[in-house]
């Protein structure tokens, strides 16, 4: 092969699934940019008229979801770090011999098709199902309580589903800690607490920035567990874009608040990028 | 001296000390079997109801043990549609993002070339991106040209969203390999093809396997995506999901097991296989 042609030969390898990418995934975000800047409807077709103002109704009228969605987003993400820290670190540092066997069941949940565990979550805490209605017979809770179309079912849910993308990068990074690094630590008189604060939970935080980007983005944007939990009155920005796009197809409009989320996730994500290196990034995310 | 190298080869797990050691064992190990349990509670209560003798279609309510809807799989038509139309974009999605995807990760992994850079990006892009956006953003698209959604327009979602979890995958393991194996290979007069057919590809296939699997679970588990590019076409996760207003028949709580327990066993066969291999 001339040195000409082996040049090439990286370009000839990404070249399909670089223009897979390219057509399917780059040109839909530009033309959906150009859709939420038109205006007409589904039966007339739509004409191009650079009308920003679609963004400005569309936040103003759906102020109360994009907040509750970056709210939502956040308490979960909150909660999956207060709750799989200490798992992460558990297996991490004393899962011995079944380290693997651990995180197979950690993921267990993904042999599972994303909604019909939601589902299943609805069927467990219904109001006369299997916990309330139990609990409801022993006299235990008030007849009328129910935890379905609460926004605390929602963020449960949530902070459920997405769990495990929490608990992997941060058992990636407390994995690497060095051994040597703790026994420094204990050498030089740091107690167990401070070689915690102060040695292994700073190693740790880019596993937990990691965990936040794979983790926030997903559960601020979803809408299956707002539907299936939530009921009417704990809707999300998704459920707003889902119904806009398939049930009114107002595009322009849909296309307006799409972007919004996006560019609202997007500046967080590249600020994480920026602050972690986007190859270490992609890494985490494969696992 | 030589006592001391011999304590530093000893295995790191074995002479890990835990700093937060007082919580050791008991309370922090009973915690992480809790988690483990909230994590699987949804999927035995699914198993469970696949056995329930239910009369209406609300499944709801423990009525009994019965094996019938093993039997009765495939007693609902629509069902049993969408089931095959999963598996089957499943299926093309795992053989097409499969090899884009380790075209890609080769590349990656072996060569430097000016727009690796953006590439890298955009793939970046691509996993992190909301899946609610990508979805939009491809009916934005399909609809601005008209063109009829279906069984074509899932499967070119699929392969888009699934392509760079395959590719970065792959890389990986190219990262790992050592070059000379290559050329040795060329210096023993190997062409190109033949190196590739005979050594590269030998060993990165583990790599490109699990990538493949990968994109199987992506595509045969995606709703978001599909919702918005299915138009008329059902697959297993939108069947369900209609389902919720009229009450999902147990047929489904079957299918969930049994698509369940597949994976659970070919991901454990994968190991057990991965494992001989090494020893």
């Amino acid at each position: 092969m001339s040195r000409r042609a082996a040049a090439l030969t990286p370009y000839w390898l990404i070249m399909p699934g670089g223009l897979w990418l390219a057509i399917f995934f780059v040109v839909p975000m530009v033309m959906m940019l150009s859709l939420s800047l038109q205006q007409g409807d589904v039966v007339n077709g739509f004409q191009l008229t650079w009308h920003w103002q679609t963004y400005v109704d569309g936040v103003t009228t759906y102020h109360s979801q994009i907040v509750r969605s970056l709210q939502y987003g956040l308490a979960s993400t909150l909660l999956q770090i207060v709750i799989g820290y200490p798992v992460a670190y558990w297996i991490a540092m004393h899962g011995g011999d079944r380290k693997t066997a651990y995180l197979f069941l950690l993921l267990l949940p993904f042999f599972v098709s994303f909604v019909l565990r939601t589902l299943s979550w609805q069927f467990f805490l219904s109001d006369d199902g299997i916990l309330l209605g139990t609990l409801k017979s022993l006299g235990l809770v008030e007849q009328d309580y129910h935890v379905l179309a609460t926004g605390g079912a929602v963020i449960g849910g949530l902070t459920y589903n997405f769990l495990p993308f929490m608990i992997l990068p941060i058992y990636v990074a407390l994995e690497r800690v060095d051994p040597r690094l703790l026994e420094a630590a204990h050498d030089l008189y740091a107690g167990r607490v401070q070689t915690f604060l102060r040695v292994v939970l700073p190693l740790s935080l880019p596993g937990v920035f990691a965990g936040v980007l794979m983790t926030f983005v997903p559960a601020a944007s979803d809408y299956v567990n707002a539907t299936v939990l939530g009921g009417t009155n704990n809707t999300m920005i998704g459920n707003v874009i889902q119904n806009q796009y398939l049930v009114t197809q107002d595009y322009p409009m849909a296309s307006a608040l799409s972007f919004t989320l996006m560019g609202a996730l997007l500046v967080g994500i590249f600020l994480y990028a920026r602050a972690l290196g986007t190859e270490d990034v992609l890494e985490v995310a494969a696992r | 001296m030589s006592t001391r190298t011999a304590e530093r080869a000893a295995p790191p797990a074995a002479r890990r000390r835990s700093p937060l050691g007082f919580l050791r064992g008991r309370s922090l190990h009973i915690y992480t079997w809790l988690v483990i349990a909230w994590l699987l509670l949804p999927i035995c209560v699914m198993i469970l109801f696949g056995f329930n003798d239910t009369q209406s279609r609300y499944n709801t309510k423990w009525q009994g043990f019965t094996f019938k809807w093993y039997g009765e799989l495939f007693a609902i038509d629509e069902l049993t549609t969408a089931l095959i139309n999963s598996l089957l974009i499943a299926l093309l999605t795992m053989l097409i993002a499969g090899t884009l995807g380790t075209l890609i990760g080769l590349a990656l992994g072996r060569y430097r070339f000016r727009g690796a850079g953006p590439l890298n990006l955009v793939m970046f892009a691509a996993i992190a991106c909301a899946e609610i956006v990508m979805g939009a953003s491809l009916l934005s698209m399909f609809v601005t040209l008209s063109a009829p959604l279906g069984f074509w327009t899932i499967l070119i979602a699929h392969v888009m969203f699934s392509v760079s979890f395959v590719a970065v995958t792959v890389r990986a393991r190219v990262l790992t390999l050592d070059p000379a194996l290559e050329e040795a290979a060329r210096d023993l007069g190997a062409g190109p093809l033949t190196t590739f057919r005979l050594v590269t590809f030998p060993m990165i296939f583990p790599g490109v396997m699990a990538g493949s699997l990968l994109a199987f679970a992506l595509s045969i588990d995606d709703f978001v995506i599909t919702n918005f590019t299915a138009g008329g076409t059902v697959t297993f996760p939108l069947w369900i999901w209609g389902s919720t207003r009229v009450g999902t028949p147990p047929q489904v709580n079957v299918m969930g097991t049994l698509i369940f327990a597949v994976g659970v066993l070919l991901a454990i066969g994968l190991r057990l296989i991965a494992r001989r291999r090494a020893a």
